[in-house]
């Protein structure tokens, strides 16, 4: 293999790769507190179309990404009142953010979809981007991807470092005792809520700001479920996260140039375009397969609601 | 006798005065209604189609008025809707997908007074009509400027699904592209989805990584034009063809043509036949000639000779006397698929499920 | 001001009906509101929305023909959802019954026997049933987390979808397009109401919906289910395992979504092609959630549901709005009902 052509890999499956690592650490956070959002899809959604439409009045994509992640804390709290406040059904709130969310930002998007951006130049680190064959794939990106990896170091330092991690996994873990402790769980939830709404328009921002960069009705095509997905894939560990989307990316980016270079595969093109389902199939096997592990890393109030007199 | 012919003038005049005073007095335009498979947008299929139904409004003022109503699945869905533009007062309805055919047949058959145009299928009735446009003659033409443009010598080509439409294409494309560069290859991906712009991007810069640089598409955003200008600061030899649209807003400097596609004039004659009572079947498969397919204007870095030789051919095209598909057509297993000195027939045009010689790529197994 | 919940000793009854009224209430309003905030008019956008599509029989036929599928899987769904199972792949469930049916259908396809269609619906629950069994096999196995798991399935069943109507089940005269050949008459459903499409799956929707509430309120089995849902702990000392809660979830939900799938085959599709089902699978899990997971309210919510989709149809064509509408109104909908649904166990104080 050319090491440019080993180099393209790598970079387009970081690329491919960032909006799911954004978007899931976010949830991760989310869970760590003991709450499960199913309203990835529906955030990253109005993320991307409230990035879109202030990049497209400002000209500037920073604005862009402050209006997604806005547009995700927004979400969040919508869901935040409904299950937390409400103590709603967790999975149907999440499920109902995802549908209204989908559905809101084609509405809000119609007049955007016919306008178009420049793309935004990538940001090459200094020095580094010259490493022959690695630094291309690691050092020539632009601006969010580099965030996407500070975001997991400063999310593994915060669960596990810092004193407000650890009560953030005590709320997940044991929220009456957290409680009778003094916290307040509820609105401990709800910051972890906003920040995973946050994170998600961010990891939206990117499709439609950089990735694409368009907007358009469905654009994010699933990657929400992904990102959720990859949550569980990583026993809620923040590089493992990073692992399962490099490796998702990853899957759909070799199957590609495998395709382009033109080797004779005897089998039907859907089975490739399965293979990173079926990937994250079984890798959440393998891992869940040692109960210790999962047990260990999962909040063991995940998705129950929680009433601070009950 | 006379007093019975009394009564039987009286009776038909009551009747012409009834059937006179139900019609409004400058009979009240007709509607037509129009069914989309994704939002109108702003470049892609569906809004091709809906600028081919503002043009026939727009040229048949004050008699008909138009409706449609997008996103709507392929399947079940489509026969109420298409029912339901009926039942709201349309008189004629086009589909404009694949997945219609079936729906549209089942409506037309319950309303045999009524008009329906399918495109892209194959079933026709007394009242059923269906349209096409002959696509690959634009195919080969982008193909022939990519021969002539190509430093590689290597094309991509990012394609939804293996159907004989987009199986032409890149066939049309590739003869195109070796009857003036014998050394040229395109490599095609597959991302088995008609839109997804992450995907379709993707594949676009794989195909570059792996030095193409001739990119094209058959698939519904713009994000390959948009990948293609974006690549083009790197690789100045580096360009795009659009399809469905002209994408040159997405890549006005990348974007060296395109294929696009044109049915308001289709509409309007369609429309207007039925409106006169003269129509009489529609099976239509419009290329050059029709003007249901145009190239995108071409990018001015093409050279005066190559611009000479695409407006010679587009012309040999719509006269019939070159055809993309003209013989020898040998696939890429070597098999003859059409002889030397004849033309590729319809019927083997519909039936397309190989690739033609010069497709580095190998087909998926089915 | 702060607002509180304060528990009611024992849920409210009345709460509990009127929770699904208030909420369907506040959805209607805030379209209205919505209709308003667009620049057309709240009275005509709520005529053309709610009223405009079942203002004939075809457009009620209609109504009940969309409801069937969101039903059937709805059913299914609840009796998963009552034990805490979370099945969220009903829609790769109901594709693959599809071609466990439809396969059948396919291969008898010069058959005059009436026992293609039974068999077809006994196959298309097995198929179902099949497809949930993997994540309820990886899950009392492997211990892998079911909402990932059948989510997954759901993009690996849409491919094999995709590969076998491009490949092996083509339509042989069908211009190579990705179709199979139409079914025939042995093979699809029969028409209940002549001169429109609703069929004999509605018939099955109410046969399930009959069979779910007897499972969920009469049967022993469904009683446990239910008390290991509310409760783990309280399932075990029950003496009832938890593997079984999940294979007796997963496998009804499969079962009726494969159900659902052969229901849409052999109704108003009539053959196999990609586009089998426009997402039910996803859109039932608000059907049970709304019907809160009992048969009756599924019934209604199914309907509702329904409704939501015709008119936003409706909507394009009157009111010249973006389908997506649609889905804004089933948001919120399900928004308000969980909202809502908190006014059964408490009440409302304000705290200073």
């Amino acid at each position: 293999m050319q090491p440019s052509l080993l180099s393209s890999i790598l970079f387009a499956t970081i690329v491919a790769g960032t909006p799911l690592i954004i978007t899931a650490v976010g949830e991760l956070v989310t869970e760590k507190s003991g709450v499960l959002n199913l309203g990835a899809e529906g955030i990253m959604s109005m993320g991307a179309v409230a990035a879109f439409a202030v990049t497209v009045h400002t000209g500037n994509p920073i604005l862009g990404i402050l209006a997604g992640m806005v547009a995700g804390m927004g979400m969040g709290l919508i869901f935040a009142v409904a299950a937390l406040t409400f103590m709603a059904n967790q999975v149907a709130s999440g499920l109902a953010l995802s549908i209204f969310g989908v559905g809101l930002s084609a509405f809000i998007g119609k007049p955007y979809e016919s306008q178009t951006l420049p793309s935004v130049a990538a940001w090459n680190v200094p020095g580094l981007h010259k490493i022959p064959l690695l630094g291309h794939a690691f050092f020539e990106h632009q601006g969010l991807v580099y965030f996407s990896w500070a975001l997991l170091g400063a999310v593994a330092w915060f669960l596990y470092r810092s004193r407000l991690g650890l009560v953030l996994r005590a709320v997940g873990e044991a929220p009456v005792a957290a409680h009778s402790v003094g916290y307040n769980v509820v609105r401990i939830r709800y910051v972890a809520v906003i920040f995973g709404g946050a994170m998600a328009g961010i990891g939206g921002a990117f499709l439609s700001v950089f990735y694409t960069p368009l907007w358009v009705e469905g654009m994010v095509a699933g990657r929400g479920w992904i990102a959720l997905a990859l949550v569980v894939f990583a026993t809620w560990r923040p590089a493992r996260v990073m692992v399962g989307a490099y490796l998702f990316g990853g899957c759909m980016i070799t199957q590609m140039f495998v395709q382009g270079s033109g080797i004779q595969l005897n089998i039907p093109s859907q089975f490739l375009s399965a293979l990173p389902y079926a990937a994250t199939i079984i890798v959440l096997v393998i891992i869940s397969h040692n109960k210790n592990t999962i047990r260990l890393n999962s909040p063991a109030s995940l998705g129950q609601p929680f009433s601070p007199e009950a | 006798m006379n007093s019975r012919k009394t009564v039987v003038t009286t009776l038909g005049g009551l009747i012409a005065a009834s059937v006179l005073a139900a019609a409004p007095p400058a009979a009240a335009p007709t509607q037509v209604g129009f069914v989309y498979v994704s939002p109108v947008g702003d470049a892609g299929w569906t809004y091709q189609h809906d600028i081919g139904r503002k043009e026939m409004e727009k040229a048949l003022a004050g008699q008909v008025t138009t409706k449609f109503v997008e996103n709507v699945p392929e399947g079940a869905d489509a026969e109420r809707v298409v029912r339901g533009l009926i039942t709201g007062g349309a008189k004629i309805v086009f589909t404009t997908s694949f997945g219609y055919m079936n729906p549209t047949e089942k409506v037309a058959k319950a309303f045999p007074d009524k008009f329906f145009f399918h495109a892209t299928g194959y079933k026709t009735g007394p009242n059923m009509g269906i349209y096409n446009a002959r696509f690959y003659e634009g195919r080969y033409l982008n193909g022939v400027i990519a021969g002539k443009m190509t430093k590689s010598n290597i094309a991509g080509y990012v394609a939804a699904f293996p159907i004989p439409e987009v199986m032409q294409g890149i066939n049309a494309f590739t003869q195109g592209m070796r009857s003036v560069n014998p050394k040229a290859e395109v490599r095609v991906i597959w991302v088995n989805s008609w839109f997804d712009p992450g995907k379709e991007r993707e594949a676009a810069l794989t195909l570059i990584s792996q030095g193409a640089d001739m990119i094209t598409h058959h698939t519904d955003s713009t994000a390959i034009v948009q990948a293609a200008e974006e690549k083009h600061k790197e690789n100045k030899n580096l360009y795009a063809f659009s399809y469905h649209s002209d994408m040159s807003k997405y890549g006005p400097t990348a974007q060296l043509s395109g294929t696009t596609h044109h049915w308001g004039a289709f509409y309007t004659k369609t429309v207007k036949e039925v409106l006169a009572g003269t129509w009489k079947g529609t099976n239509v498969w419009g290329g050059f000639k029709e003007g249901m397919i145009k190239l995108a204007p071409l990018n001015k870095a093409i050279p005066a000779d190559v611009k000479a030789l695409v407006e010679k051919e587009e012309k040999a095209i719509a006269a019939g006397k070159l055809h993309p598909f003209a013989g020898p057509v040998v696939a890429q297993d070597g098999k003859e698929k059409v002889a030397k000195g004849k033309n590729m027939t319809d019927a083997e045009l519909g039936a397309m499920d190989y690739y033609v010689q010069g497709v580095a790529s190998t087909l998926p197994k089915k | 001001m702060w607002l509180k919940f304060e528990q009611r000793p024992e849920p409210s009854r009345l709460m509990r009906y009127l929770s699904p009224l208030l909420a369907v209430g506040l959805m209607v309003a805030s379209g209205m509101l919505l209709f308003h905030l667009l620049g057309k008019s709240p009275v005509e956008g709520f005529k053309v929305f709610f009223l405009n599509p079942i203002q004939d029989k075809y457009g009620i036929a209609e109504l009940f023909l969309k409801a069937t599928p969101l039903i059937l899987c709805a059913v299914g769904l609840a009796v998963g959802f009552r034990g805490n199972i979370w099945n969220i792949g009903a829609e790769g469930q109901l594709l693959i019954g599809a071609l466990a049916g439809g396969g059948l259908a396919l291969h008898f396809h010069d058959t005059s026997s009436l026992l293609l269609l039974p068999a077809m619906i006994i196959a298309g629950a097995l198929g179902g049933m099949f497809w949930a069994a993997i994540p309820a096999w990886l899950k009392t196995r492997f211990n892998a987390n079911e909402i990932l798991t059948s989510l997954m399935l759901v993009y690996i069943a849409e491919l094999i979808v995709s590969w076998l109507v491009h490949g092996p089940w083509m339509d042989p005269d069908g211009f190579n397009f990705p179709q199979t050949r139409l079914f025939q008459a042995k093979a699809t459903m029969p028409i209940l109401v002549a001169g429109t499409r609703v069929n004999a799956g509605l018939l099955i929707a109410i046969g399930a919906l009959i069979a779910g509430w007897i499972f969920m309120n009469r049967s022993f089995m469904g009683y446990q289910m239910k008390v290991a849902g509310q409760a783990e702990n309280a399932g075990r000392y029950a003496g009832f395992s938890a593997r079984r809660t999940v294979w007796i979830g997963m496998l009804v939900g499969g079962a009726m979504a494969g159900i659902a799938g052969v229901a849409e085959i052999a109704g108003p599709v009539g053959q196999i092609t990609e586009h089998i089902s426009p997402g039910y699978g996803f859109a039932a899990m608000i059907v049970a959630f709304v019907g809160r997971l009992d048969p009756i309210g599924i019934f209604f919510s199914g309907l509702l549901m329904a409704l939501l989709y015709l008119g936003g149809e409706q909507a394009q064509q009157y009111l010249a709005l973006p389908y997506s509408i649609s889905k804004v109104f089933q948001g919120l909908l399900l928004f308000f009902l969980l909202c809502s649904d908190v006014f059964i166990t408490h009440r409302i104080r304000w705290k200073k």
